[in-house]
């Protein structure tokens, strides 16, 4: 694997649409559940455990060359919230943008092909990682960490947080966030041996709820 | 990898000219400037003046709701299935230009449901002078400011007001109630642009946007022939 490969990826800047999504946290901060970096700290952590782990378990899988379309229909049977599956759709469609401009591949050719309103984000995350000649451990990195980053830096803007302690946030979550990539690793390696049944299925129900209120708002800063 | 495999699979990446189906995809023109300067009702009057003689489509851009389509409804300036808002989480200037990816996909929807279009316009909420489109997402930009802005903005420059391809000084209706010397404006504009074309325009007057239109005519006529 390239590590300077992997940074493209997991950059902030890579053009996929992300800047645009709060990770649920616009609705956690109108909740009052998120006022400062404490409170932005407890919502990353437990994303990180629930969807952050789900998603990295189906992009290291994704990596591993399995099957993109079961992993798809896994990911759907995994996120309840209708909004929040048009969400990973949306944010998948313009990954796979991103990925066949960028590690062009005939794996991601076939997959839009299938797909060509999106399939899920992490899914295609996956794929993009492994046609960038990356494997399982750097996906399920790329997808952890999106689920903590992205949040920060929509705090950083709805909450005009001081940009050093979300950033202290995020420092203090990667240990945590080594051993949810590496959890989400071991699962899916499973998978060839035990089916897509082996992938984590956790949850998180107020982001499924926020998410279901916030696409009803008539007026929001983030889509998600 | 195959890093210089060619897009023959599904859907164009970017700007490509021609549509998967092998048609030729709309001419793409992006509208940016401040706010509150007269983009949404430039484009209002663009799709009033069009209309009839081209297949239209229109995408908003705007910062936290969706007062530019839904403006743009209200108004009746095209059926609702031709006009598609885009949410850029609080920044505009990144999903026109940093990350177009939202807009691409707004713009090839519209192409595939109401299609086949002969231009979209691209309008992003106003948010500051330095914001402009990528060569990914539009044909040419238009940049519009206002009298009322303040008589020194062309004099400033900034890579809206010295590189679209059409500035357009709108409101100069208002520039007797603000103090705004228009030929001060036109000349520092001129100043800044060399060759490329400046409009004023008064939406307010019966002249309206019929030098906008005529360039915009000009643009698809040079796309059409390319
Ligand atoms: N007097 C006068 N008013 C105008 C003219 N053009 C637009 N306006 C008014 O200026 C106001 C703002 O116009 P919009 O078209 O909404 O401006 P905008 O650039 O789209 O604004 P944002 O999208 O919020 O950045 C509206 O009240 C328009 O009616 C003009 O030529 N003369
Ligand atoms: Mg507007």
């Amino acid at each position: 694997m390239s590590r300077a490969t992997l940074l493209v990826l997991a950059d902030g800047r890579f053009p996929a649409g992300g800047h645009a999504h709060s990770g649920g946290a616009e609705a956690a901060v109108a909740a009052g559940r998120i006022k400062d970096a404490a409170g932005l700290e407890a919502f990353c952590r437990g994303r990180l455990h629930t969807s952050g782990l789900v998603a990295a378990a189906l992009a290291a899988t994704a990596a591993l060359g399995v099957d993109p379309l079961l992993l798809d229909d896994a990911a759907d049977a995994r996120t309840p919230s209708a909004a929040l599956r048009t969400v990973a759709r949306k944010l998948g469609r313009q990954m796979m943008r991103a990925a066949r401009s960028t590690w062009p591949s005939p794996e991601l050719d076939a997959l839009a092909a299938v797909r060509p309103k999106g399939a899920h984000q992490p899914v295609v995350l996956g794929l993009a990682a492994r046609s960038a000649g990356l494997g399982p451990e750097d996906a399920a990195h790329v997808a952890v960490y999106e689920a903590v980053s992205g949040p920060a830096t929509a705090v950083v803007r709805l909450l005009s947080l001081d940009p050093f302690d979300a950033t202290r946030v995020l420092a203090r979550l990667a240990p945590e966030l080594d051993r949810v990539a590496a959890d989400a690793v071991a699962a899916a390696r499973r998978v060839p041996d035990h089916g897509v049944d082996a992938l984590p299925a956790a949850s998180a129900p107020l982001l499924d709820i926020g998410a279901e209120a916030h696409a009803g708002w008539a007026v929001r800063l983030f889509a998600s | 990898m195959h890093l210089d495999h060619s897009h023959d699979g599904p859907a164009a990446v970017s700007a490509d000219a021609v549509r998967p189906d092998g048609r030729r995809r709309a001419l793409r023109i992006g509208l940016g400037g401040p706010v509150g300067s007269g983009k949404t009702a430039t484009v209002a009057a663009l799709c009033r003046t069009l209309r009839d003689e081209l297949s239209l489509a229109v995408v908003t851009n705007d910062i936290y709701t969706r007062e530019d389509a839904a403006f743009l409804l209200r108004e009746a300036v095209l059926p609702p299935e031709r006009i598609t808002a885009v949410e850029t989480g609080a920044c505009p200037h990144t999903a026109i230009r940093d990350d177009i990816s939202a807009n691409l996909e707004a713009v090839e929807d519209l192409e595939d449901e109401v299609g086949p279009l002969d231009l979209v316009l691209v309008e992003s909420g106003g948010d500051n002078l330095t914001a402009t489109f990528s060569r990914g997402l539009v044909d040419a930009q238009v940049f519009v400011i206002d009298v009322a802005g303040g008589d020194d903005i062309p004099r400033k420059g900034g890579p809206g007001v010295t590189t679209a391809d059409l500035l357009v000084i709108n409101k100069t209706d208002l520039a007797p109630y603000v103090g705004s010397d228009l030929q001060r404006m036109e000349r520092d504009a001129k100043e800044q642009r060399a060759e490329l074309p400046v409009v004023l325009q008064s939406l307010r007057s019966e002249h309206g946007v019929t030098d906008v239109a005529t360039w915009v005519r000009e643009r698809l006529a040079a796309w059409t022939a390319a």
